[in-house]
């Protein structure tokens, strides 16, 4: 007997891999990270279903609010040149087809055991929101990687902007070095010059 | 048919397939292979989400969350090697960036 929940769950997961299949055979890049960003909603749908509530909102929060934004700014930003990407592009795909579709038939024969299908649901101790039982353990039991996140973000901050920040200087800024080592004989010029009459 | 723990992993299953298969088909554009590894780890989260779920054990979703950070921290940094890329051999082939070879 089908429930409404599970008509939810194959419209969702039929929609994701729709989008995931745009993704990787669009013309354009640009629609590539907007099938994308489809394909995390839809994903995003299938957590509501799990009662994952914090992370579903996390997922659209930081992947498409954040990371599939940057995504597009790069696609935006260069100048690609796709002839010369798409070129031999179905040259792989029997043998990729090939490789997917075996690995599609090994994970049905792992996950058509019965052990999965006849799992039980058990749940969290539902007096409270998965928000809140998330950061009760989160700030308890994995204190430690929660503050080792915190450094590899930072990190990867500092990283990002030490790449792409270019040698030359396009803005006009004071160099406090120079500005340091700056003598008098730099700055003004005493110029000897006789008094002229009238 | 009533969905179960094994519908939940069959679709994480085929969206990694189908991410392998854009790493195969794309393989010419480094934007598109970096895209097809963001959906390798969607699928690898739902998996965690999923056990998390039916197994009664909030932990995957703390896996989860942290994967979603250094998957953050990943992209950020490889958009800005791309960038670098870029603005170095003006072309983001992957068949063209062969310097070692020479």
């Amino acid at each position: 007997m089908m429930q409404f929940s599970d008509y939810i769950f194959y419209f969702f997961s039929s929609i994701l891999i729709l989008a995931s299949l745009k993704v990787i055979t669009a013309n354009n890049p640009v629609y590539s990270a907007l099938s994308l960003v489809l394909a995390f909603f839809s994903a995003a749908g299938i957590w509501l279903l799990l009662h994952a509530e914090f992370l579903a909102i996390a997922l659209v929060l930081v992947y498409v609010g954040a990371v599939m934004v940057l995504f597009l700014f790069v696609v935006m930003m260069l100048d690609i040149n796709l002839e010369s990407l798409k070129r031999g592009f179905w040259s792989y795909f029997p043998f990729a087809i090939l490789i997917a579709g075996v690995f599609i038939v090994e994970i049905y024969l792992v996950v058509s055991d019965k052990f999965f299908l006849e799992s039980q649901i058990e749940t969290f101790g539902t007096s409270k929101s998965n928000t809140h039982s998330i950061g009760n353990i989160l700030y308890t039991d994995y204190l430690l990687p929660f503050q080792i996140s915190a450094v590899i973000l930072l990190v990867a901050i500092i990283s990002a902007i030490a790449l792409t920040m270019s040698g030359h200087k396009s803005h006009k800024a004071i160099d406090p070095k120079d500005q340091i080592k700056v003598k008098r004989n730099d700055r003004i010029r005493i110029v000897k010059m006789k008094s002229e009459k009238r | 048919m009533p969905v179960t723990l094994s519908h939940y992993l069959f679709l994480a299953g085929i969206l990694f397939a189908i991410s392998i298969l854009g790493i195969f088909l794309n393989r010419k554009n480094i934007i598109l292979i970096l895209m097809a590894i963001e959906l390798m780890l969607l699928a690898v989260n739902i998996n965690f989400i999923a056990f998390s779920y039916y197994l009664g054990d909030l932990a995957g979703q703390i896996f989860v969350f942290f994967i979603l950070t250094v998957a953050a921290a990943e992209s950020a940094i490889g958009l800005a090697i791309i960038i670098l890329i870029f603005r170095n051999y003006k072309s983001i082939n992957v068949a063209d960036l062969n310097r070692l070879k020479q």
